[in-house]
């Protein structure tokens, strides 16, 4: 009896779809709910410090170079122990694409990629973040590293001091 | 029977409280049908215009109201702007011979709560089902395309085929309630509901009633998969609510009629009247959304197939049985 059948099978989806109205919802409630993106996410761009709490960046123009969209700029300064910094340093986050080039490209691990998303804005300069917004307060991803303790220019310590360098040799001596 | 200010205003309370019931009724079926629609689908469905999106009807009805008002120019503009109504008007028309619940007492009056006892009111309700079709007809035809054409042509066709099989399953209930009427079939149900006699009948009417509301799985009129939006392709507007709401009000309406032919209308045990007939139209009313959740649509000849060849030779034999056991009895 086909009928019979046909009328079984209908029976067993209403069964199925029943059960499902007590299941738990997927949905993501998106503004109130967000779910937590993969470590190595590529969200919105931040600027790290080293372990001593200083900036990173010391205005190298290397990411601004990397930069596939032109979306970084700065101004170098110097600090009065031959410490680099940038003056300003701008993202126009309305051109970004997170790449993550300009985070490749950094020498000193400063401009970094954080899982964070992105938020809309109704004004587009809104879009455009500075300094001040870009710049956390930890390390990132490489909590141990700061740049001065490997270049060897005596802005942190002394020179020679650094782990792994030889102090510096007065040339003259090796004159023959 | 003689009418005085109190039986007239009695009858106009009633028909505005029939309105706004049946109209709110409506409102929130389609809020009901997002949402079960949702928890089916494991999604949670609107729950942002108020709390768990209790006033998305209204926010809906804004939108409707507040969007343009489109008439195509090549459209015949007096039936394109009659066909809503006429498909909405006769759906609402139907509740005014269901009976709601017991007859009540006030002021030494006895009121029925039934807008109207018809002696007729199986065939009333008969005729105006065939007459809501004309709003489909018209509907696809008025807007001169291809579409809702095609739509109102399916929607003609199939209308026609399960009024017939609807009619026929109503035969062995008038034949055990012996009377035409709606308050006597409530009546004739008092020891035991018909379910139980004719639950062949039920089933046919249950099917048919689907394939009239023009649900899925029989939604042929208006199959978004083929047609676009079928019969209302060309609406917008209120003009589409029109159409929308009458569809909804269709649902409670032949809901309210399956529970009273066959569930034995307001009647129950413990609870009010009332309440025992709004519960068995919320139970029609979530079959109905429990089944478009689940069916897929039916192709067009195996709709006919159903109709024709299977439902109403089946209706046909079981009034043919439902009067042999009469005779015997």
């Amino acid at each position: 009896m086909s009928v019979l059948r046909d009328i079984k099978e209908i029976i067993t989806g209403l069964a199925i779809t029943f059960g499902h109205i007590f299941r738990k919802p997927v949905t993501v409630q998106y503004p109130e709910e967000q779910r937590p993106m993969p470590a190595r996410f590529r969200g919105s761009i931040v600027l790290t410090r080293d372990p001593d709490g200083q900036e990173r960046c010391v205005a190298c123009y290397l990411c601004s170079g990397a930069c596939p969209v032109d979306c970084i700029s700065m101004a170098a300064a110097e600090g009065e122990n031959g410490r680099r910094y940038a003056a300003w340093f701008r993202i126009n986050f309305s051109r970004c694409i997170l790449c993550g080039l300009c985070a490749e490209a950094c020498p000193t691990l400063a401009i970094q990629m954080s899982p964070e998303m992105f938020h809309c804005k109704r004004e587009i300069m809104d879009m455009v973040w500075e300094k001040e917004d870009l710049l956390i307060d930890g390390t990132g991803k490489d909590p141990n590293y700061n740049f001065y303790r490997h270049a060897g220019i005596g802005v942190v310590n002394p020179r020679g001091e650094n782990p792994g360098e030889d102090p510096p040799v007065d040339v003259r001596t090796l004159l023959p | 029977m003689t009418w005085n200010y109190v039986d007239i205003a009695l009858m106009l309370v009633k028909i505005l409280l029939v309105f706004f019931i049946i109209l709110t009724l409506a409102a929130y079926l389609v809020l009901a049908e997002r949402r079960i629609l949702a928890w089916i689908q494991d999604r949670i469905g609107p729950n942002r215009v108020g709390p768990f999106g209790l006033l998305q009807p209204l926010a809906d009805v804004i939108k409707m109201l507040t969007k343009e008002d489109l008439i195509p120019a090549s459209s015949d503009r007096l039936l394109f702007s009659l066909a809503p109504a006429m498909a909405a008007i006769p759906a609402i028309l139907t509740f005014s011979v269901v009976p709601m619940g017991a007859p009540l007492h006030i002021m030494g009056h006895e009121v029925s709560l039934q807008v109207t006892d018809l002696d007729v009111a199986v065939l009333f309700f008969l005729a105006l089902s065939s007459i809501a079709v004309y709003g489909v007809a018209l509907g696809g035809w008025a807007s001169n395309s291809k579409y809702a054409l095609l739509g109102s042509i399916r929607g003609l066709s199939q209308l026609i085929s399960y009024e017939l099989s609807m009619g026929l399953s109503l035969v062995p209930v008038v034949m055990l309630a012996k009377s035409l009427r709606m308050t006597d079939i409530v009546n004739a149900q008092a020891s035991m509901p018909f379910i139980v006699y004719q639950p062949l009948a039920f089933l046919i009417f249950l099917v048919s009633i689907f394939a009239e509301c023009k649900r899925i799985p029989f939604d042929l009129p208006e199959a978004e998969g083929e047609l676009v939006a079928g019969f209302h392709t060309e609406y917008s507007g209120m003009r589409f609510g029109l159409f929308f709401v009458g569809e909804y009000i269709n649902i409670i309406a032949l809901g309210a009629l399956a529970s009273v032919f066959f569930l034995g209308g307001w009647r129950g045990p413990l609870l009010p009247p009332i309440v025992w007939f709004f519960i068995k139209v919320a139970v029609f009313s979530f079959l109905f959304i429990w089944v478009r959740g689940t069916l897929p649509r039916l192709r067009y000849d195996q709709l006919m197939h159903l109709g024709w060849k299977f439902l109403t030779p089946l209706a046909l034999i079981n009034i043919l049985a439902t009067g042999w056991w009469l005779a015997l009895r």
